[in-house]
């Protein structure tokens, strides 16, 4: 049972072939088991899960139905879930129990999806290969010797691991598809806007999104109409009608125009990777779509804009942890500004404490011009350059990271050498445009993704082209040894 | 202009982060690291760009000024490290 995607479950809900809480018992057990080689849920909430298994179980003997009606699902563990420990995998969230739920988490409640539990992250969503965690690092199911990828590297371990159908992540500067692309999974970031960030913990306000993570591009469509939509308690979230992402899988290709930036294929490119990733192309080609070589020249300076402001945004976002009104608080504070000072200190990890001090250096006084400002104008540039790229092409293809999954612990304590990794991913997020990452090989037994880009509120469209390469390539179908 | 171990003091300080001692020379190395590549930046020609601050240039949304949230003091204070009489505790500010 553990085997089957979320369109396969949906079917057999309906035809009634197991109930929602058969389903749900399966995976817990299978989680409890499995799951201590992994380390990809932080909190598991069995008892929740079964009550909601039962409910959605009722609501179907009632009458209703619906896709994600007793679907299982686990949520990145930094959106609010009502009454259950949600940590940002820090010490300073170990304590804190969500007073309300995330609008996704609702959203997909409501849907009557069941919550298995809350996956393992980078400690606030800072870091590509989920070694920043307090509660540890998690393994890559496909070797657990390497990385998963990060920050969502718990949901993608856990969904490449079959101990849940889809996961919930959020993105960044790549922290759906690169995981994703290292566990061989389908991840999709959606337009800036798309996806509600009410109750998603916020790491840089003007780049996060969240967004879904599964085996295929048919799951990420299901959870992606359960996720998608305006909200108005976000205030940047848009108003704009959403389509039926299922309705679209199986349009054709024919005609469509796919671009390859040159950029993506310079020097930094393990060339096995980009073998793979010729070799989709040409399975697209097949299918109808029609091949441009573009060029993106701002790219290379993304990710030196990247980390001013997100840094800068995290400072101002990361200073609500102060040990006052909620998380972690220090022992015996001799005044108010040791309350703050010890708090912060012994309550952020390492990486965090960076991040916050790059940013807090990079909006202090006499700095703003040449850092925030400086970033913000490239950031421009970037988007510019993709605008200019559409006007040619659909589509823009390329890798979705440099490089496969390293070994645990092999970027040491150089916090640049793991920010490269981010180099063809985090583009997306300074312009705002949806994303897409798919299995398209492997590589020494470890995955390689492919990325798809589009224009704004296009997700429709990068879900009907992975869909359709997926319809005739079986990497997505693959399951790593002992899971 | 790499920075010194009183820069990060300084900025330490700002961002009211207490760091051990101990801790200071890795996380100077890391910040001038991390700073050697955001500086980078500055090789690039952004004359007469404007700096783009929201993806989809969209403004801020305005909504009635209506009262719309039901009081939850409690709810939120069950989950604070000390409270007294609906109070968040800290410690004396005042002499």
């Amino acid at each position: 049972m553990h085997q089957l995607t979320l369109a396969e479950i949906a079917r057999g809900l309906a035809d009634k072939s197991f109930s929602a809480e058969e389903l749900t018992t399966t995976l817990l057990a299978r989680i409890n088991s499995l799951d201590p080689q992994l380390n990809s849920f932080i909190t598991v909430t069995d008892e929740l899960a079964v009550q909601q298994a039962r409910a959605a179980d009722a609501r179907r003997a009632a009458g209703e139905s619906g896709a994600l009606l007793g679907a299982p699902i686990a949520h990145k563990d930094l959106f609010c879930t009502q009454g259950v420990r949600t940590s940002c995998a820090s010490k300073m969230l170990d304590n804190f129990t969500a007073p309300y739920d995330a609008t996704v988490v609702a959203k997909l409640a409501a849907a009557g999806m069941v919550t298995l539990g809350k996956t393992n992250m980078d400690e606030f969503a800072m870091g590509s290969a989920n070694e920043s965690s307090h509660y540890g690092a998690v393994k890559n199911p496909w070797n657990l010797e390497h990385v998963p990828g990060g920050s969502s590297g718990g949901s993608a371990a856990a969904v490449a691991a079959r101990l849940t159908p889809v996961a919930t992540g959020t993105d960044t500067g790549g922290s759906i598809r690169q995981p994703a692309a290292l566990t061989s999974l389908t991840g999709l970031k959606p337009t800036y806007g798309r996806v509600s960030r009410w109750g998603m913990i916020a790491y840089a306000s003007s780049l996060d999104q969240g967004g879904p993570m599964a085996r295929t591009a048919e799951d990420c469509a299901l959870l992606l109409q359960g996720m998608a939509g305006f909200d108005a308690n976000d205030s940047t979230s848009i108003d704009e009608p959403v389509p039926d992402y299922s309705a679209s899988l199986n349009a054709s290709l024919q005609g469509l125009r796919i671009g390859i930036p040159k950029e993506y294929f310079g020097a930094g490119l393990d060339p096995r990777i980009a073998e793979q990733v010729q070799a989709s192309i040409q399975e697209l080609q097949k299918l109808g779509a029609v091949i441009k070589e573009i060029s993106l020249p701002n790219m290379q300076h993304a990710i030196a804009a990247y980390y001013v402001i997100a840094p800068a945004e995290a400072s101002s976002n990361l200073s609500r942890f102060d040990g006052v009104r909620f998380g972690y608080r220090c022992d015996n504070p001799k005044d108010l500004t040791d309350l703050y000072k010890r708090s912060r200190g012994e309550g952020f990890g390492v990486e965090v404490q960076r991040r916050i001090m790059v940013g807090a250096y990079a909006l202090s006084a006499g700095y703003y011009d040449a850092y925030y400002l400086k970033a913000q104008k490239i950031r421009r540039l970037i988007k510019n350059d993709f605008m200019a790229a559409f006007e040619g092409v659909d589509l823009i293809l390329g890798p979705t990271t440099p490089n496969l999954a390293w070994k645990l612990g092999a970027k040491g304590n150089d916090p640049v050498a793991a920010y490269l990794e981010d180099v063809y991913t985090i583009t997306a997020n300074l312009a705002g445009l949806p994303g897409l990452s798919m299995p398209a090989g492997f590589v020494d037994g470890l995955p390689v993704g492919v990325q798809l880009l589009a224009p704004y509120f296009q997700e429709a469209r990068l879900l009907n082209v992975a869909h359709r390469y997926q319809q005739v390539t079986d990497w997505h179908t693959r399951a790593p040894n002992g899971f | 202009m790499a920075l010194q171990r009183c820069d990060v003091e300084k900025i330490a300080h700002l961002a009211r982060l207490g760091l051990n001692e101990a801790e200071l020379p890795h996380i100077t190395d890391a910040l001038n690291s991390i700073l050697g590549l955001v500086d980078q930046m500055q090789a690039v020609d952004t004359d007469g760009i404007e700096p783009l601050a929201h993806p989809l240039e969209a403004s801020q949304r305005l909504r009635a000024d209506q009262v719309t949230e039901r009081n939850q003091r409690e709810a939120y204070q069950a989950i604070a490290p000390a409270t007294e009489n609906g109070l968040y505790l800290v410690p004396k500010v005042i002499e």
